[in-house]
């Protein structure tokens, strides 16, 4: 956290100077007070009475001013601080491979990036600069009274101290309990949320009085919860307000023999009075600040647990390889260090663009997730010459996304290789090798952005033209109905679109930068019979221009290929043409063969599956 | 403050009309305000016992600077007379307004925690059921992020102000109110004095939650923003990386992180000038006392106790005023929620219960279903006509497949069906009973209406066909998988019936969602059951799995189905073909196939595609 606070060092220590001074103008106050009982009412010396009230004065004017400089400067210094962690978050996070955003809840790395962040600002600006002057004005408040008074003086802040622990414990079940209300509180948000995405099934089955009862079920746990807060909260504060008062109660008492004994004057016994008072709010907040210290602690520890996850697939240029030899050195001070470089990998490729001509092979490839045992890909070959178009057919779970992922490196094959044009894909520079490949996924991602901006999406300079051109292949004609046009808002916060629209949005995505290489996870899914035959033409014109591994799960898209590739069990079984293996792959015919549909029962499913061995795209290999 | 024009990337959209939140804090519609008394009525008196310990503690709570000041005014009576007794009575009633003020103050505090919690569940078992009550459409139009936001976040800020706000408020004015008191009936010049204080304060008051309500506005959206921009980046990752977008998304991140920030930093700096100045006016004010107190008590015209009581009641005086203004952004921001809630919960059900609900005829046998009847019917989005006159008898125990385009009707007629909407003339009845003359629980056992979206509830398997017949025991929901073809792959599964199937069914693929949801149907068993068919999301060997699975379940019901896929049409006995509301084919498969209609055009084109 240390590199992000240095640059308002200077200023933090004149905040926390500055904070020390006024608490310290705040505390002299009682001391002009006490003089002015002592000096002018009681001894009579009226001539002291105006000096003093003025320096009562400038006392509060002091204190008013410092802080109004500290809160001032540490706005300033808390929210950049803020901006810029929350800005190299957002850097840092965008080069983890999608591996690493599989591993995490969504809601996860936002609440890092939000309430983590938030915690630490609060810390930063507040926690530190009370943290130290609260102790400062409990110390010099308690030599004041031992010194108007040593055994009243050390009395009260004896009292202060079992008040502190108390405050602590407090704030301790407090928390305990603020946690357990926020746990139950989200499963009832759970519940509601899916209440309301499943409203059409609750409703057609009629289940409205026991979704209603359930959810009032839930609704009572967190009232139970919001209850014993609130009584922990009221015999909370009631202590806070006890013990101080039962002090100064004790004190009364005391400092009246005292007085009476001369010990203590009666402006001293005020003083104690006062200051006692002054007592109150450091000691109270102690709690809370030591608190958020470990919550900011905790915080900063979750946000360098991102920040420190060095990106696993980078430019040949920046392996990790080469950073991780030195060991201490983190990845976010790497990615500090390194910022303006790699800004400029991204701007400027480490090597000169060279079209090829889209020659895209996959050598004996294998793929597993690092944690689960079994392989997904396991010696996957299959070559794909230049302008051809290859459909990948499989089973669910076949593993043909992810042989897809692989070729823009959002993943890294876990052996063998994968070359363009026959150099391997890894020692191209990642903004190459990503702009000579276009993919469109399965699930059409689309962003709250203008479709402008959706369609340019790797290309934000294109042409009005390019990106009118580029929809016009992908058939979405629909975007002559959009209210304003181009720049309408599509995506969750815009204009709700089909998913057929929303797959041709991601599919003029894709051909936009007229890539080399077209990966398509199975692009007309989302259609109908009607519009099915519309698609399957501008898809046709679409593959006409490129390189293309297109996966596919119907016969309409497996006849827009040159040749089909089987994937099974890790491996392609069998390579050829959609007639010769409906004719020769029972397999294949089993995925792709909707002639038994609508007539009978059928149990094809899976007995009749591997393929003759022989026919593996890989033997020549 | 307009958006700036580097902002071209977001696009246009209309704006949604409940997100604009105007001045609505300020001041609460009566619409909520009868929200509210209503939700409060029933704790009419714990709200006055609440107001009456909240009295307590103030009092007591004033009662100890100026017991002390009478203390200090006792010492030289007691030096002189050794008479302990005025003293003895001072620190005994010292010591009982403190116990009195602890113990006000817990109650206070838990009865406020009791009385939100009340009201709030109240408030969240009303929404929740009006919106379970509120018709599909109404849904479709509100969408289920506001539904969410409705119940969570706006309940979250009611919450906030009984939890923070409401306790604070009431004390910050009693307190302005009787430390004022309390001052003027000690000794009305320096109160006067004092109190001078107030007015520039007040002012300064107003300016702050003026500006406070704006900045506070502006963190939220910017926050929104920053908070969209990050969940879209992370949720479609791998198209951001695949298409080298890291840049232009750090542009535009930055941007909108800048705009918080700027938010932020004002929002603080409000604080940075409005607390001081509370300072400000405190100290001067005890420099003010000091002066004209000490000259007025050196005149005796004033007793030194009295001098103290005023030094100690000036240490919180002015506080108030802080929390007063601290807490506006929650009580508007709880304004503004009550007014959207309440806005909910005025939405009429359009589609209403029959106050005197008719009952169906007894079923003819468990085996057939019952007659479905469309009688003249017309339906129409707002301008738009849908369905002019649609005339449709569907006899029981019949499948009925409707084809056409996008915008052909057939999606209306099913849910007119379904009783999601109600026709705008005509009649829709089930066995020759008017739809709407049967109440809600009849209806829904009677019709059924499977969606495309095969929405699984997180919980297990198991959980998910229960709910189809609530109380259904194990043998009976595997019974049910069972006959849907469904127990083979649920049995594979680890864990079995008892698998967890994830948020929405994530864990499960598309298949093997639409089984389930078709075994949750096997088990409700209705008579007559609407089918809006998925469309080509699943592959071949899952959609055979699913074709088996419809053959079961259409089998001893009526069935109206919207086809998407001709496999499914295969099987239905009579298929109608839509074309803007108005059937222009009807007849079975087969008979439709000799003609050279739209249906045998359709078909031709399938068969092509299988080739």
């Amino acid at each position: 956290m240390r590199e992000y606070l240095r640059p308002y060092y200077a200023r933090l220590c004149c905040i926390i100077l500055a904070a020390i001074l006024a608490v310290t103008a705040e505390t002299l106050v009682p001391i002009v007070t006490k003089s002015v009982i002592d000096r002018v009412v009681v001894a009579g010396i009226r001539s002291e009475l105006v000096p003093l009230s003025i320096a009562a004065m400038v006392l509060g004017v002091l204190q008013a001013g410092l802080n109004f400089f500290r809160r001032w400067a540490v706005s300033g210094a808390t929210v950049g601080m803020e901006k810029t962690i929350r800005d190299d978050l957002y850097h840092h996070l965008q080069r983890l491979e999608p591996a690493f955003h599989d591993s995490w809840q969504s809601g996860q790395l936002l609440s890092r990036a939000t309430n983590d962040l938030s915690t630490i600002r609060r810390f930063a600006g507040f926690g530190v600069v009370f943290f130290i002057t609260n102790t400062w004005t409990f110390a010099l408040i308690v030599v004041l009274l031992i010194q108007m008074n040593w055994w009243l003086g050390l009395l009260t802040g004896g009292v202060f101290l079992p008040v502190t622990v108390l405050c602590l414990r407090f704030e301790k079940r407090y928390r305990l309990l603020s946690r357990r209300y926020q746990d139950q509180q989200g499963d009832l948000a759970t519940y509601i949320e899916e209440a309301a995405s499943g409203i059409r099934v609750l409703k057609s089955l009629g289940r409205r009085d026991e979704a209603s009862a359930r959810h009032l079920a839930q609704a009572r746990v967190v009232y139970g919860t919001q209850v014993d807060k609130a009584r922990l909260r009221g015999t909370f504060w009631a202590a806070l307000d006890l013990v101080p008062n039962a002090a100064i109660g004790l004190l009364l008492l005391l400092g009246i023999v005292a007085v009476g004994r001369h010990e203590l004057s009666l402006g001293g016994l005020v003083a104690f009075v006062t200051l006692t008072l002054l007592l109150v709010w450091p000691i109270e907040a102690m709690g809370f600040i030591l608190a958020t210290g470990q919550e900011a602690a905790t915080a900063a520890q979750r946000i360098y647990e991102i920040l420190d996850t060095p990106p696993l697939i980078t430019d040949p240029a920046a392996r990790p390889g080469a950073s991780m030899d030195r060991p201490g050195l983190s990845a976010g001070r790497w990615l500090s260090d390194h910022r303006a470089e790699l800004a400029a990998g991204v701007a400027s490729p480490a090597r000169p663009m060279a079209q090829g001509s889209g020659r895209l092979v996959f050598e004996r490839v294998v793929f597993g997730y690092p944690e689960a045992p079994a392989l997904v890909l396991r010696g996957v070959s299959l070559e794909l010459e230049p302008g051809e178009t290859v459909a990948l057919v499989g089973a669910t779970g076949s593993g043909k996304t992810t042989l897809l992922h692989l070729v823009p490196r959002l993943a890294d094959v876990t052996g063998g290789r994968i070359t363009l044009d026959g150099a391997d894909i890894r020692d191209l520079p990642l903004p190459e090798l990503r702009s000579r490949v276009g993919c469109a996924f399965e699930d059409p991602t689309l962003f709250s952005a203008s479709l402008r901006e959706n369609v340019g999406f790797g290309v934000p300079d294109a042409s009005e033209a390019a990106i009118l051109a580029a929809l016009e292949a992908a058939q979405a004609e629909f975007v002559a109905d959009l209210p304003w046009g181009l720049d309408t808002r599509i995506g969750e916060q815009g204009m709700a679109l089909s998913g057929g629209q929303r797959q041709r949005v991601a599919l003029a995505r894709a051909i936009l930068g007229r890539p080399e290489v077209l990966l398509l996870d199975d692009p007309l899914s989302a259609l109908d019979v009607h519009t099915e035959a519309k698609a399957t033409a501008a898809l046709a014109s679409v593959l006409a221009a490129s390189t293309a591994l297109v996966v596919a799960h119907r016969p309409s898209t497996v006849l827009l290929a040159d040749r089909v590739a089987l994937l099974e069990g890790g491996v392609i079984t069998a390579v050829g043409t959609h007639h010769e293996l409906l004719a020769t792959q029972p397999r294949y015919r089993d995925l792709m063969s909707a002639d038994d549909l609508g007539d009978g029962p059928d149990d094809g499913a899976g007995n009749n599956g591997r393929a003759a061995p022989g026919v593996t795209a890989g033997a020549s290999r | 403050m307009t958006a700036p024009a580097t902002e071209a990337w977001r696009g246009i959209a209309a704006e949604l009309e409940d997100e604009i939140t105007g001045k609505l804090g300020t001041l609460l519609r009566r619409r909520s305000r009868a929200l509210l008394a209503d939700l409060i009525g029933p704790y009419r008196r714990l709200v006055v016992t609440i107001f009456l310990l909240i009295v307590a503690s103030q009092l007591a709570a004033l009662a100890g600077p100026w017991l002390i000041g009478v203390g200090i005014d006792k010492i030289p009576a007691l030096e002189h007379s050794h008479d302990a007794a005025p003293m003895t009575v001072v620190i005994v009633a010292f010591a009982v307004s403190v116990l009195v003020q602890a113990a006000t103050t817990r109650a206070y505090i838990a009865g406020i925690g009791r009385l939100g919690g009340r009201v709030v569940l109240e408030l969240r078992r009303r929404l929740f059921a009006h919106f379970q009550a509120l018709p599909v459409a109404f849904h479709e139009q509100y969408t289920s992020g506001r539904v969410i936001s409705r119940q969570v976040s706006d309940i979250d800020s009611i919450v906030d102000m009984f939890d923070e706000g409401l306790a604070s408020l009431v004390s910050a004015v009693l307190s302005l109110l009787l430390i004022g008191g309390g001052m003027l009936l000690l000794d009305w010049q320096l109160a006067l004095v004092v109190l001078a204080g107030v007015p520039p304060l007040a002012f300064l008051s107003a300016w702050f939650r003026r500006e406070s309500a704006v900045a506070y506005r502006r963190t939220r959206t910017t926050i929104a923003q920053v908070i969209v921009q990050f969940v879209e980046t992370f949720g479609g990752i791998s198209a951001v990386q695949a298409f080298r977008r890291e840049r232009r998304n750090e542009e535009i991140f930055g941007g909108l992180n800048q705009d918080y920030a700027k938010a932020t930093l004002w929002s603080q700096r409000l604080l940075a000038i409005f607390f001081p100045s509370v300072t400000l006016v405190g100290g001067l004010a005890i420099g003010v006392v000091l002066l004209y107190g000490g000259f007025r008590v050196i005149d005796h015209q004033m007793l030194v106790g009295v001098l103290v009581s005023f030094l100690l009641y000036l240490q919180r005086f002015f506080d108030p005023l802080i929390d007063l203004s601290q807490f506006y952004s929650t009580f508007q921001s709880a304004g503004a929620a009550l007014e959207k809630i309440s806005g909910v919960l005025d939405e009429p059900p359009t589609v209403a219960e029959p106050e005197f609900p008719a009952a169906l005829p007894a079923a003819l046998t468990d085996e057939l279903g019952r007659q479905v009847r469309f009688e003249a019917v017309r339906f129409g989005y707002r301008a738009a006509t849908v369905l002019p006159d649609l005339t449709l008898t569907i006899p029981a125990g019949q499948t009925v497949a409707l084809v056409g385009t996008t915008g052909a009707g057939k999606t209306t007629i099913a849910r007119l069906l379904a009783r999601l909407y109600d026709p705008l003339a005509g009649r829709v009845l089930l066995d020759g009973v008017d739809v709407r003359q049967l109440d809600d629980r009849t209806l829904r056992r009677e019709v059924v209406l499977i969606t495309q979206e095969n929405f699984l509830f997180t919980g297990s398997i198991a959980d998910n066909i229960e709910l189809g017949k609530p109380g259904a025991s194990r043998a009976e929901i595997e019974a049910a998988a069972a006959a849907i073809g469904a127990h083979a792959f649920i049995s594979a599964l680890p864990g079995g019936y008892d698998a967890e199937v994830g948020k929405g069914g994530g864990r499960l693929s598309a298949g093997q969602r639409q089984l389930i949801s078709f075994a949750r149907v096997f088990l409700a068993a209705p008579a007559v059951l609407v089918l809006d068919e998925a469309t080509s999301l699943l592959d071949i060997p899952s959609e055979r799995l699913v074709q088996n699975a419809l053959r079961t379940i259409l089998t001893g019901r009526t069935a109206l189905i919207i086809a998407h896929r001709l496999s499914t049409v295969a099987i239905a006995d009579r298929v109608l073909v839509l074309e803007h509301g108005r059937i222009v084919e009807d007849g079975s498969p087969a008979e439709l196939l000799t003609t050279a209609g739209e249906y045998a055009a359709l078909h031709a084109g399938w068969q092509e595609s299988l080739a």
